[in-house]
């Protein structure tokens, strides 16, 4: 039972992170169509672009408080991610918005790979540690099962950016040209939207998440390098597609469904295969989670888009 | 032939006979020539020729039959430890090549149906990234097989491989011509390679206008037209992976082989990616584009790597971007650039139901 609800804390904690990701997906492909597989890498670079500003200001500032550190490197981290996501767009997927489906995809597959060859120029190839601002001595709300104050601070946050996004999409006259963009193109173009600017705007959203899901992911595990973004990226698609691709809604269920399913999946998996498999296998779960959502249910739990489009 | 003949600049157009002999004698002596800069460099062009093999293969799944396929590597990998289990001494079997090869092939084939089919009603990005998926499951597999029973020891990967024997001829031997005069293992092995890759031409060249091949390009063009005039595209699709797979495979068996050895770390995603861009650089759905791209993009990372190490020192004192660096950087270039500037790669496809050009005039965006 204790391991059970153990796995539950983790799976929420991962899942979260996965859900903030994957709304950038979501809101890229819901608009486009496109899988913009550079996304993940701008976690990777939000996680790098924080670490390094952490870096100077504790250089500059050694006595303040961790809380000002972290915004501050936040508050660098997010524009970086926001300008980059925006040159991306403009210098790479815009111009091929009416070409054959098949080059803006390979296109951003080219982007991921040159985002993590820039990383590696800049930040080399090694694993760096990534000071862990806020504690990450467990505690114990219920015997036997342990939280960190850092993973609270990810649930807590993750939970918060999703409803500002969510009243965003909603609420908001930009929401309402997002959606209508999202809906058909050249009808919200006539009807006065600037669809341009929402799509780079859309693409500039969804990186300042990946950003905060950045530093988050990379102050949980301690780490960061060049390729810490490529996986998780992948994972978040997983999660779009299963909560339904294009749907905000189904992107943070699939998160954190996907969050549990990866936490109870290395948990178990060493009992259910009897010591054939172990949790070195982790990260095939969202790959046989995607398979099987795409063969068996591709409009995905929450989703009624159709997953023929090619 | 006649493609790759016709691509030779300034001359292919205006005298195919004779560019068709070009191409035919720097096929056969290219090795003489790289043999002058060290043996390095016949290494790096056999490396060249199976990056062809690959090319091809993974052209026949991409460029003809339209289906994106970012996984392929698995079944390099598969045709690499086929060769690993039955021909090492990890499991102290020594089969012969004529064993394992076609064994090679025929388990690639089988993954490449064990894909297919659970993945047939997905199209373009879809079916790319759960191709990805299956080449990262594969990969996982293999790095972690060595526990609780060794298969595939694991990261480590396995060691000596037997060499290649082709009646009783030892292919990794230097062969004694005379006293004095030895032809170097390393020719030898081209010249196999290039045999393969021959082989493979002609025999994909009759596959482009068989029944196979034309029902795959209308297939790739507009499936559900394909559908509509009977093509069974499920069969169809099949053919496609299975038998892309088994180009994989069989270039699995030559690589393990020629390095013996494999692990891992040779059939990451990087790698996947890296045939994908030889196969869109040079032009998809055209033989002479996967051998040119091949060729280039295997080849330029090794001309950088000699080239641009001294330079840096030369320029900046140390060593700024090392070649690996290197080489993602210009393959990530390349896709970007490529897509940007020439979407139908280097040499378009020039079949006239399969031109990119076509496709676009008449507003389908598929």
């Amino acid at each position: 039972m204790e391991i059970f609800l153990q796995q539950i804390v983790n799976g929420l904690v991962v899942g979260s992170v996965y859900a903030l990701v994957a709304l950038g997906y979501t809101m890229v492909y819901g608009i486009l169509g496109l899988i913009n597989f550079a996304h993940g890498d701008l976690v990777m670079v939000g996680a790098l672009t924080a670490l390094q500003t952490m870096m100077f200001l504790m250089g500059v500032a050694p006595g303040m408080s961790p809380i000002a550190m972290l915004t501050l490197s936040l508050l660098v981290a997010v524009p970086v991610c926001m300008l980059l996501a925006f040159t991306m767009e403009r210098l790479a997927y815009r111009p091929l918005r009416n070409a054959p489906r098949l080059a803006p995809l390979i296109t951003a597959i080219g982007v991921s790979f040159l985002l993590q060859t820039l990383a590696m120029i800049i930040w080399g190839r090694n694993y760096h540690t990534f000071p862990q601002l806020i504690s990450t001595t467990p505690i114990q709300p219920i015997e036997g099962v342990f939280i960190t104050p850092i993973q609270i601070t990810i649930i807590i946050v993750s939970a918060l950016m999703m409803a500002a996004l969510v009243l965003l999409v909603t609420k908001t006259k930009l929401g309402r040209a997002m959606r209508a963009t999202a809906e058909n193109h050249r009808v919200a173009a006539l009807m006065g939207v600037d669809t341009n600017m929402i799509i780079a705007l859309t693409f500039v959203i969804g990186a300042a998440l990946a950003a905060v899901a950045g530093v988050m992911f990379a102050s949980n595990y301690g780490i960061a390098h060049y390729g810490m973004g490529f996986m998780p990226g992948l994972k978040a698609f997983t999660a779009a597609v299963l909560g339904g691709i294009g749907n905000l809604g189904g992107a943070m269920l699939g998160g954190v469904v996907l969050g549990l399913v990866e936490s109870f999946g290395a948990g178990y998996i060493e009992h259910l295969t009897f010591g054939f498999l172990n949790s070195s296998y982790q990260d095939i779960f969202a790959f046989i989670i995607l398979g099987l959502v795409l063969i068996f249910r591709p409009t995905g739990l929450l989703g009624e888009r159709v997953s023929d489009r090619a | 032939m006649n493609e790759l003949a016709l691509a030779v600049p300034w001359l292919g157009k205006r005298n195919p006979q004779a560019a068709r002999w070009l191409v035919i004698a720097i096929a056969i002596g290219a090795p003489l020539v790289a043999m002058m800069f060290g043996r390095t460099w016949v290494r790096v062009l056999d490396f060249a020729l199976l990056y062809i093999l690959l090319a091809l293969g993974l052209n026949l799944v991409v460029g003809f039959a339209g289906l994106l396929d970012l996984g392929y590597i698995a079944f390099y990998a598969v045709g690499a430890y086929t060769a690993a289990f039955l021909a090492s001494p990890h499991f102290d079997l020594h089969m012969p090549i004529w064993i394992v090869l076609p064994l090679a092939a025929f388990f690639a084939a089988m993954a490449g149906i064990t894909l297919g089919f659970p993945v047939l009603r997905l199209r373009g990005d879809y079916l790319a990234i759960v191709t990805l998926g299956f080449g990262e499951i594969v990969r996982i597999f293999m790095n972690n097989l060595n526990y609780p029973i060794n298969i595939t020891n694991g990261p480590q990967g396995i060691n000596s491989l037997d060499p290649i024997m082709l009646f009783g001829w030892d292919l990794s031997r230097n062969l004694q011509v005379t006293e004095e005069l030895a032809v170097n293992s390393l020719f030898l092995y081209y010249y196999f390679f290039l045999a393969c890759v021959v082989g493979s031409i002609i025999f994909i060249q009759r596959l482009q206008i068989s029944r196979v091949g034309r029902a795959w390009a209308a297939m790739r063009d507009d499936e559900l037209a394909a559908k509509a005039i009977g093509i069974n595209t499920r069969n169809m699709k099949l053919l496609a992976f299975s038998l892309g797979a088994t180009f994989g495979g069989v270039s699995g068996v030559l690589f393990g082989t020629f390095q013996g050895f494999v692990s891992p770390e040779s059939f990451s995603l990087m790698e996947s990616i890296a045939v994908l861009t030889m196969v869109v650089f040079g032009g998809m759905g055209n033989i002479a584009g996967a051998i040119v791209g091949a060729i280039i993009l295997s080849a330029l990372p090794e001309i950088l790597r000699h080239l641009a190490v001294p330079v840096q020192q030369a320029v900046f004192g140390h060593v700024l971007l090392d070649p690996e660096v290197l080489r993602m950087l210009l393959l990530s270039l390349a896709m970007i650039l490529m897509m940007l500037l020439r979407p139908a790669g280097l040499i378009p496809a020039n079949a006239k139901y399969s031109h990119i050009r076509h496709l676009k005039a008449k507003g389908v965006t598929e």
